[in-house]
């Protein structure tokens, strides 16, 4: 085993004046205070969509029956503690909102992006720090808009996350006048936010990786993220194109979406989906690399098909740019194109599958040690594998027409969202925060979390799909005004218990997470011994990560390699004496500007 | 620094400033308010509304999608568009006094609220009178869903749901508007009409066509009885001392 | 409770109950082979001591195989849904012997508008009757449907058709219904906060209940 010759790490920490608390955590340029700013903030808003779905599920469970603690809800919300309809679908728009925009993208690329690129390509920080900082900063104050669309009069968005209009352009046909321009602010702003971010993302991948770090030696998790932020980059900016013609319809009397003075409802599908189908593979692909990074190294083994994994990633990409006519099916366009994004979206699947099929490839005789991260990474691939599978009976035209706008689109959704991003972020939180912050989080805690989360979520969302297939509708506020729905009531009611159970379970994560910043014991260099050039760093990683940028010999995944010896892995920057210097890759990073 | 400081503080600010405001803009009471003892010393125009012709048929509401409303009924409901009493008397026509009250005059408006009840899936009254910033209570005295849509051009409109009965809503209205129209977006048959005065001086005609006026000071008004229907027509009364005077309207059915 | 789709009431339920079921199959195999090996594997390869993971970075034969076989399969399943995709929603897909019914939708309402005993729409003889669709069992019936404010959906879960209703667009959405009886049309696109409520009831009626019914209504009868 040879030593780390080079780089030492911190050093770069010696070069500073100390900075003050201020410059030091909040207003800070440092990649790793970032990540960990979003992943605080993002938190936050994880649990507020969460409690916006608890009060969604208690008026599915138990219409009109007041909700405990309804009360203290103003007269606008609820009655007597009754949720009203009114709020009934403000929750519906803003659970989706809050968990899309606020929670989980932020999660994977503000936490993640920012936090691991830099460390994992072997570079100082982002190639842009302080722009890098505004990108939080946009993001935070997006938050804090929309957060402030429950406090405006007549209360916060109520068209669905998807905003359809013409009814979001009309106050007076949605009954909500402010909120729906907060709505609207708040997403240029967020939209921003992402633009900067994936802007320091692609350039620090192309500029400042490491010598030796070859394109086919980057890790797929930061494969995935700048895959990612190439859509992030291409896709945001029509959001915030369309949420800006919103604006003026709503306010200067334009009516690009109404068609009382020539404009057109479907523009708003067509601009919104355009970005909201890349949007969701922005919502999955990060999730698959890091995945992808933790179980080739729970199973102690190289990726299986690491190129495939590769090519698939920008298969999905690429092919989620000319599917987002699958939202549309039934909306009046014309259905020669059903036909062709019918196509499209078939095609899609099958990228997908060949991830699943690799990754089970990868635990195929591995040496499989189920640690809290590898059990969410492998529950990943198993509800992933449901979620994109109900994805099939949709993308088949005639069937979508009896489940579009079902729950079966429900429980899809949440099937790839929850299944897969959330359980992808609850491998990745524990695996990544001995670098954050030099302590382990409790195993034992862990693996109750993931268990007890793993079977409520379950039975939550499974039978999603048996009331979608009965034709139940999205966003109703009272599902037993239907003679055909009233039957289902028991399912609804049981779902109810098991969501407030799921709810329930999540402060496990929570104490664990918070718990374990002060108390967790003290994280070793290397806890997982993972080949990523993070593990070379102390837990927690210093400012500046290494004085001088460390030298890479091989790929991510030489889990197991016989050149390992009696280790079954070997890091990426550990010379070998077989190994030759490579040469200096790219341009030299820059010393970090501040 | 000191920048990033002051958008911040900034921005919570503003938000503060966006905080729900409550419609009852309460008027301070003026110099020269007019308080109830006033009003019921003034004088009286009275008269009755009649209309000639045929009055057109009320057609009648079909409520089967509606079993809990339908229920209330023995003979099928019919619309109240033309509700006419004996000898072609016309009820639901508001009257009110258009102009002629001096400048500057304050009313302070009754705390009492004017109450609309849902009822049988239809509103009653269907056409009423309140006083700027006086309290509309909004009832639903039925067990369905019932919203309550105000279009209006003056005031503020609003959209608000009842799902259930027993449930209130109250507004108040902060300008003088003749009509703001109520209507349902459930039972598209439902409407009702407000009438919004700054003053006392309007009344809504009853099945027999009579309407008064009361608490009058002497001067010149201009009259109006508004139909929703029949549209609208004005007269002119000068008023002196106590004496009542009677103004009769008459609408031709067509 | 109901466990499975709704009973099949139109032309249009056998090919998408079908389509349903055979993609059910589909991807229930898939799902078994991936679950199964999933937790096989878990159990077969899991850490013990002196155990060491078996070292490759893949197998092209493998990649080829598992990507061929799902390929074929996404493109077989497409031209099969394609065919009766193009027979529900195509262009000239609604039969011309199709009776007319106009559906004007609002919030928070179906106005339904009959042709009349002169079978035509658009003559003076239509009437308009609000949440009621009266149609006739075995006869392709075609709604042209026209949104007065939001998007609206016109939905029958038993005759599994869908159409959203488009404020500036009228689109005609056809069915041929195939068991007399009482069915619901539900709203499927959130339209504001009377969504809800947006339910329409659906008789199927024989030609003779449906003509002494469309008698009645002429005659300015009730319900």
């Amino acid at each position: 085993m040879t030593s780390v010759a080079h780089a030492k790490p911190g050093a770069h920490d010696a070069h500073h004046a100390p900075m003050s608390f201020w410059r030091k955590y909040i207003f800070s340029t440092d990649h790793k205070i970032i990540g960990i700013q979003f992943l605080f903030v993002s938190l936050f808003f994880l649990l507020l969509g969460g409690l916006l779905a608890m009060q969604i599920r208690w008026q599915l469970g138990f219409p009109g029956k007041p909700m405990p603690g309804g009360g203290i809800l103003p007269e606008a919300m609820t009655s007597g503690g009754v949720i009203l309809p009114e709020y009934y679908i403000q929750l519906v728009t803003m659970h989706g909102t809050f968990m899309v925009f606020f929670a989980i993208m932020p999660l994977l690329m503000g936490v993640y992006a920012n936090f691991l690129i830099p460390l994992k390509i072997g570079t100082h920080d982002m190639a842009f720090p302080r722009l890098n900082m505004w990108s939080f900063w946009l993001a935070f104050t997006a938050g804090l808009i929309m957060v402030a669309g429950f406090f405006v009069p007549d209360g916060a968005a109520r068209a669905g996350w998807t905003m359809y209009a013409p009814l979001s352009a009309r106050p007076d046909l949605s009954g909500a006048t402010y909120g729906q321009l907060v709505w609207c602010v708040s997403i240029v702003v967020l939209g921003l936010s992402s633009v900067l971010g994936s802007v320091n993302y692609i350039t620090t991948v192309i500029n400042h990786r490491a010598p030796g770090m070859t394109w086919f030696r980057l890790p797929l998790s930061v494969w995935a993220i700048f895959i990612t932020a190439i859509l992030a980059v291409l896709a945001l900016p029509v959001l915030q194109g369309a949420a800006i013609l919103l604006l003026f319809d709503q306010t200067i009397g334009t009516h690009f979406f109404d068609p009382i003075a020539g404009g057109q409802a479907l523009l708003w599908q067509h601009l919104f989906w355009f970005f909201g189908h890349p949007e969701v593979y922005i919502l999955i692909l990060p999730a698959m690399g890091m995945v992808s990074d933790i179980i080739a190294n729970g199973s102690r083994k190289p990726i299986f098909g690491y190129h495939s994994m590769v090519f698939a990633i920008v298969g999905i990409a690429f092919l989620g740019w000319i599917v987002w006519g699958h939202h549309m099916f039934m909306s009046g366009m014309n259905p020669t194109l059903g036909s062709t994004f019918m196509v499209s979206t078939l095609l899609i699947s099958v990228p997908s599958a060949i991830k699943v099929f690799n990754w089970l490839g990868t635990m195929w005789r591995g040496n499989l040690k189920f640690t809290v991260p590898m059990l969410n990474a492998v529950a990943f691939v198993s509800m992933f594998t449901i979620g994109g599978l109900s994805g099939v009976f949709m993308a088949a035209t005639p069937v979508d027409m009896h489940i579009h706008d079902t729950y079966f689109i429900v429980a899809h959704l949440h099937y790839v969202l929850f299944g897969g991003s959330l359980f992808a972020l609850f491998a990745a939180i524990p695996y990544w925060y001995p670098k954050m912050f030099g302590r382990m989080m409790s195993e034992a805690i862990g693996k109750w979390h993931f268990w007890l989360t793993f079977i409520t979520y379950n039975l939550v969302f499974f039978p999603m799909h048996i009331l979608g297939m009965n034709g139940e509708m999205r966003r109703l506020y009272d599902p037993t005004q239907y003679e055909f729905l009233k039957p289902q009531q028991p399912l609804r009611e049981f779902i109810t218990i098991a969501a407030f159970s799921l709810f329930a379970v999540q402060i496990l994560f929570f104490f664990n997470f918070l718990w374990s910043l002060k108390r967790g014991k003290k994280a070793e260099l290397n806890p997982w011994q993972d080949n990523g050039l993070e593990w070379s760093l102390p837990s927690p990683a210093p400012h500046g990560n290494w004085d001088r940028p460390p030298n890479v010999y091989r790929g991510p995944y030489e889990f197991s390699a016989p050149e390992a010896g009696n280790a079954d892995f070997l890091p990426q920057h550990v010379k070998l004496p077989t190994d030759r210097d490579p040469a200096a890759a790219t341009a030299p990073a820059p010393a970090p500007a501040h | 620094m000191n920048r990033r400081l002051f958008s911040v503080i900034g921005g919570a600010l503003l938000l503060a400033v966006c905080t729900p405001r409550d419609d009852s803009t309460a008027r301070a009471a003026a110099a020269d308010t007019v308080t109830v003892e006033d009003v019921q010393a003034g004088a009286t125009i009275s008269g009755k509304v009649r209309f000639t012709g045929t009055a057109p048929r009320n057609p009648s509401i079909d409520m089967s999608e509606e079993a809990a409303c339908k229920a209330k009924y023995k003979a099928p409901p019919t619309e109240e568009n033309v509700v006419a009493g004996a000898a072609n008397a016309l009820a639901n026509v508001f009257v009110y006094v258009k102009s002629g009250v001096p400048a500057g005059q304050k009313f302070t408006a009754p705390t009492a609220a004017v109450v609309l009840d849902q009822d049988g899936c239809r509103y009653h009254p269907h056409v009423l009178g309140i006083m700027v910033g006086q309290p509309l209570e909004i009832l639903n005295t039925d067990p369905v869903l019932h919203n309550i849509k105000a279009v209006a051009k003056a005031n503020r409109p609003f959209n608000v749901s009842q799902p259930s009965a027993g449930m209130k809503t109250n507004r108040t209205f902060a300008a003088p508007e003749v009509m703001v129209n109520l209507e349902c977006n459930v039972h598209g048959w439902m409407k009702a009409y407000l009438g919004v005065r700054p003053d006392p001086f309007y009344a809504v005609t009853g099945p027999d066509g009579s309407f008064s006026i009361k608490g009058l000071p002497p001067g010149t008004y201009t009259i109006e009885a508004w139909h929703e229907r029949f549209g609208t027509q004005t007269a002119t009364v000068t008023v002196a001392g106590a004496a009542p005077k009677t103004q009769d309207f008459t609408f031709a059915a067509h | 409770m109901h466990w499975w789709l709704p009973t099949a009431a139109s032309t249009f339920a056998g090919p998408i109950d079908g389509l349903f079921l055979a993609i059910l199959i589909i991807t229930g195999i898939a799902l078994v082979i991936v679950e199964v090996g999933l937790v096989w594997f878990s159990v077969k390869y899991r850490a013990r001591p002196g155990r060491k993971a078996f070292y490759t970075h893949g197998s092209t034969r493998a990649e080829v195989i598992w990507t061929a076989i799902p390929a074929v399969t996404v493109v077989a399943l497409g031209l099969v849904s394609n065919h009766y995709w193009v027979q529900i929603k195509g262009r000239n897909s609604v039969p011309p012997n199709a009776y007319a019914i106009g559906v004007h939708v609002k919030q928070f309402e179906w106005q339904i508008t009959y042709p009349g005993p002169d079978g035509q729409l658009g003559t003076g003889d239509d009437f308009t009757l609000r949440n009621q669709l009266h149609v006739t069992v075995n006869q392709p019936t075609v709604v042209r449907l026209t949104s007065e404010d939001v998007i609206h959906s016109f939905y029958i879960p038993q005759f599994r058709i869908k159409q959203d209703a488009v404020p500036g667009l009228t689109i005609n959405a056809w069915f041929q219904a195939t068991k007399t009886g009482e069915y619901e049309i539900g709203c499927a696109e959130l339209c504001g906060m009377g969504h809800y409520k947006m339910r329409a009831r659906v008789f199927v009626h024989t030609p003779e209940e449906f003509n002494a019914w469309m008698a009645q209504q002429a005659a300015g009868g009730s319900e």
